[in-house]
């Protein structure tokens, strides 16, 4: 620890308080590092990990059922009645399932679009569709999902153009939600692409492989952890969203709505504590199951 | 290494100071009152009331404090506002149990709480009694609304009612033909408004299949829609699960409501008159009518939150919007009965009172009026009912 016993810096004396100060941290690399990191980290442990924390303690609470006044006691009641009952493990399927569609939907969507991004069109171009895919992103989440309820509605933009609309359920929401997270699955994979050397498709097509061929065995292939980084975005956004689903999904309820009125309604912070701890595993899981793809140095 | 554990010197350091607050947060929680026969938190009552403290915070349901920015024939606050000085800051709540969750967070004054919330406010401690004394348009409101088991409880007032309605059913009368009488239409399993039904998206709602089933399965035996025992509980759990075959959404967002009914999304169901209202006013031809099997209801009263910041401005707030002028707007655009007799003689149509049947007991005898379910049964059958919180559950369970 001789870093702690500073000694004077050598022709001191007649120095500004800011340029000692710099001089003195010089010296310490290791207490500069932390001054830097200590409001990041700060950030990140208090405001980040610790409402997660805070928010598994308080799983394991109840609620007065009658007043709604917090008990502050160890139990584990929330995970019991999670596990027991259907109806939770139904709608965390649904939820699942939801989360699963809007990402292949996504996918499928945006790999053309990433694709012509990344290798078919002009600088100029590219230039346009980027901002094209940016700019719902610049809008309200809230205008979207109503603007999303007027066009599903009866007689509204999608009855008038394809005689028939949805209306508000489960369909409705699972495309509201494709539409609301797209650009956050075209950038990963934009990026992924416009890596792909062209020399790689040029040396596939030189060696006799048609299109299709080349892209199942070199585009795919390599832009795989792209696509994955990708659905990380789209899968967890969707786990966790309630909003949209509230607003088009009709009587559909998820996760997140769940836990909403567990919040808003009944009042059972607790319960929804615990009800809200079961995307983070779900999420915990996938990243765990996807690190080793590679996906996850694409972010 | 040593990075690390600088870092980890770091992290343990902040997990430390989280910890502590969360044990300082939990040092101040409240004394446990339980279900049945619930204990009363001993709150002292405000003996006089001083100058306004410049602002008052009220949750409220939708129509109940208009500024004008609705319509700018509807503002009951402005005056208020200029009278007393204080400002009206306002967030309408779409159900009783968000008014509830609301009020404990202690950040508002006062809540037009309706008969389902307000025990469960008293039992918390949440709100204050009320002196009434220092409420002068108080002598003038209805004998009728004044000392009901959901305001008043072991003596002690614990508000100034407001009013008086029914959930009503409401129904686009260009679609819906002939004009339902009874609430069937919303139960029926072959309902020719499939997916086009509405329903009220909380936990109270499951008295509404009660009421019906008051009707048309006398053999359950119930008799009070707030007190329903396993087997009559299962019953009516059974024909919200058939009755989720027809509905489209579930509504407690009231714009939502509305606009649902205005773009024909929605074209049956229940329905308050102030969203009728609102409906007309945007062109949509909706009806409502109290059908043959009477209605749920609610009785609601202006409580004051025990941790007001600004009681004195409530207090003013209370006398104002029960005094006759105001209550007689209030009731006339929410669709309600007032709660001052000296309303009826200022309400623009001369004949509201006649309509919302303000003075006729007789008519309120077939409204169920909102009330906490509680393990001791209401109708007096002893400790088999299921409780709100029961309530609560099924709810989720219903909408699957």
């Amino acid at each position: 620890m001789a870093e702690t016993l500073a000694p004077v810096a050598p022709g001191g004396g007649s120095r500004s308080p800011g340029r000692s100060l710099s001089a003195f941290l010089h010296q310490r690399p290791r207490l500069r590092l932390s001054l830097l990191l200590s409001a990041p980290v700060a950030w990140l442990v208090v405001a980040y990990l610790g409402s997660l924390v805070a928010l598994f303690l308080s799983a394991f609470w109840t609620v007065d059922t009658f007043t709604g006044a917090l008990i502050r006691e160890w139990n584990l009641e929330n995970f019991r009645t999670l596990v027991t009952d259907s109806v939770y493990r139904t709608i965390t399927l649904r939820t699942l399932g939801v989360a699963a569609l809007v990402t292949v939907i996504d996918a499928l969507i945006a790999f053309p679009m990433a694709f012509a991004m990344a290798k078919l069109v002009s600088p100029r171009a590219r230039r346009f569709l980027v901002v094209a895919v940016l700019m719902p992103l610049w809008s309200s989440y809230l205008v979207k999902a109503y603007a999303w309820r007027v066009m599903l509605g009866e007689g509204g933009f999608v009855d008038s153009v394809f005689g028939t609309t949805p209306g508000y359920g489960l369909t409705a929401a699972v495309i509201v939600l494709a539409y609301l997270w797209l650009p956050y699955m075209i950038l990963p994979i934009y990026a992924g692409l416009e890596r792909l050397p062209d020399s790689l498709l040029e040396a596939s097509s030189d060696l006799g492989a048609r299109a299709g061929r080349t892209f199942r065995k070199v585009i795919f292939p390599m832009t795989m952890p792209a696509v994955i980084a990708g659905s990380i975005f789209t899968f967890s956004l969707s786990l966790g969203d309630y909003i949209a689903v509230q607003i088009v999904g009709g009587k559909t309820q998820l996760i997140g709505n769940v836990v909403y009125s567990n919040i808003g309604a009944a009042n059972n912070l607790p319960f929804a504590a615990a009800f809200a701890l079961v995307p983070v595993l779900i999420m915990v899981g996938y990243l765990m199951a996807v690190r080793r793809t590679g996906a996850l140095d694409e972010l | 290494m040593r990075r690390n554990r600088t870092l980890l010197a770091v992290a343990a350091a902040s997990v430390l100071l989280l910890t502590a607050a969360c044990g300082s947060s939990s040092s101040g929680s409240k004394g446990g009152t339980s279900a049945s026969g619930f204990k009363v938190p001993d709150i002292p009552m405000q003996k006089e009331i001083g100058p306004g403290e410049g602002q008052v915070n009220l949750v409220a349901w939708a129509g109940y404090v208009e500024d004008g920015s609705t319509d700018p024939k509807l503002d009951w606050v402005t005056e208020f506002e200029k009278e007393t000085g204080c400002q009206v800051n306002v967030k309408v709540a779409g159900s009783s149990d968000e008014m509830v969750s609301l009020m404990r967070t202690g950040q508002y004054d006062g809540v037009s709480a309706s008969g389902d919330a307000t025990l469960r406010l008293i039992a918390a401690g949440d709100v204050a009694p009320v002196n009434t004394s220092l409420i002068p348009n108080y002598v003038d409101v209805f004998d009728g609304l004044k000392n009901k088991p959901w305001n008043t409880v072991n003596g002690k007032t614990y508000g100034v009612p407001h009013g008086r309605g029914a959930n009503l059913l409401m129904w686009r009368s260009d679609v819906v033909k002939p004009a339902p009488d009874s609430w069937s239409v919303v139960w029926d399993a072959n309902s020719p408004y499939k997916g086009k039904v509405t329903a009220y998206d909380s936990p109270i709602y499951i008295a509404d299949a009660a009421l019906y089933l008051m009707h048309t399965k006398p053999e359950l035996g119930i008799k009070n829609p707030y007190a329903l025992d396993d087997k009559q509980f299962q019953a009516a759990i059974d024909l919200l699960k058939q009755q989720k075959t027809v509905v489209g959404e579930y509504w407690s967002d009231y714009l939502k409501a509305v606009q649902a009914f205005k773009s024909g999304s929605t074209v049956v169901g229940t329905a308050w008159q102030v969203l009728a209202n609102m409906a007309q006013k945007e062109g949509a031809p909706v009806q409502t009518t109290l059908p043959k099997e009477g209605s749920t209801g609610w009785s609601d009263t202006w409580m004051i939150s025990s941790k007001a910041k600004h009681p004195n401005c409530m207090y003013k707030w209370m006398n104002h919007i029960i005094s006759p002028k105001v209550n007689a707007q209030v009731a006339e655009w929410f669709g309600e009965a007032p709660a001052n007799k000296k309303s009826c003689a200022l309400t623009s149509d001369k004949n509201h009172c006649n309509t919302f049947h303000a003075e006729d007991e007789q008519y309120f005898s077939k409204v169920w009026f909102w009330t906490t379910p509680v393990k001791d049964c209401l109708d007096g059958r002893g400790p088999k009912c299921k409780d709100y919180a029961a309530w609560t559950q099924a709810w989720t369970q219903i909408k699957g």
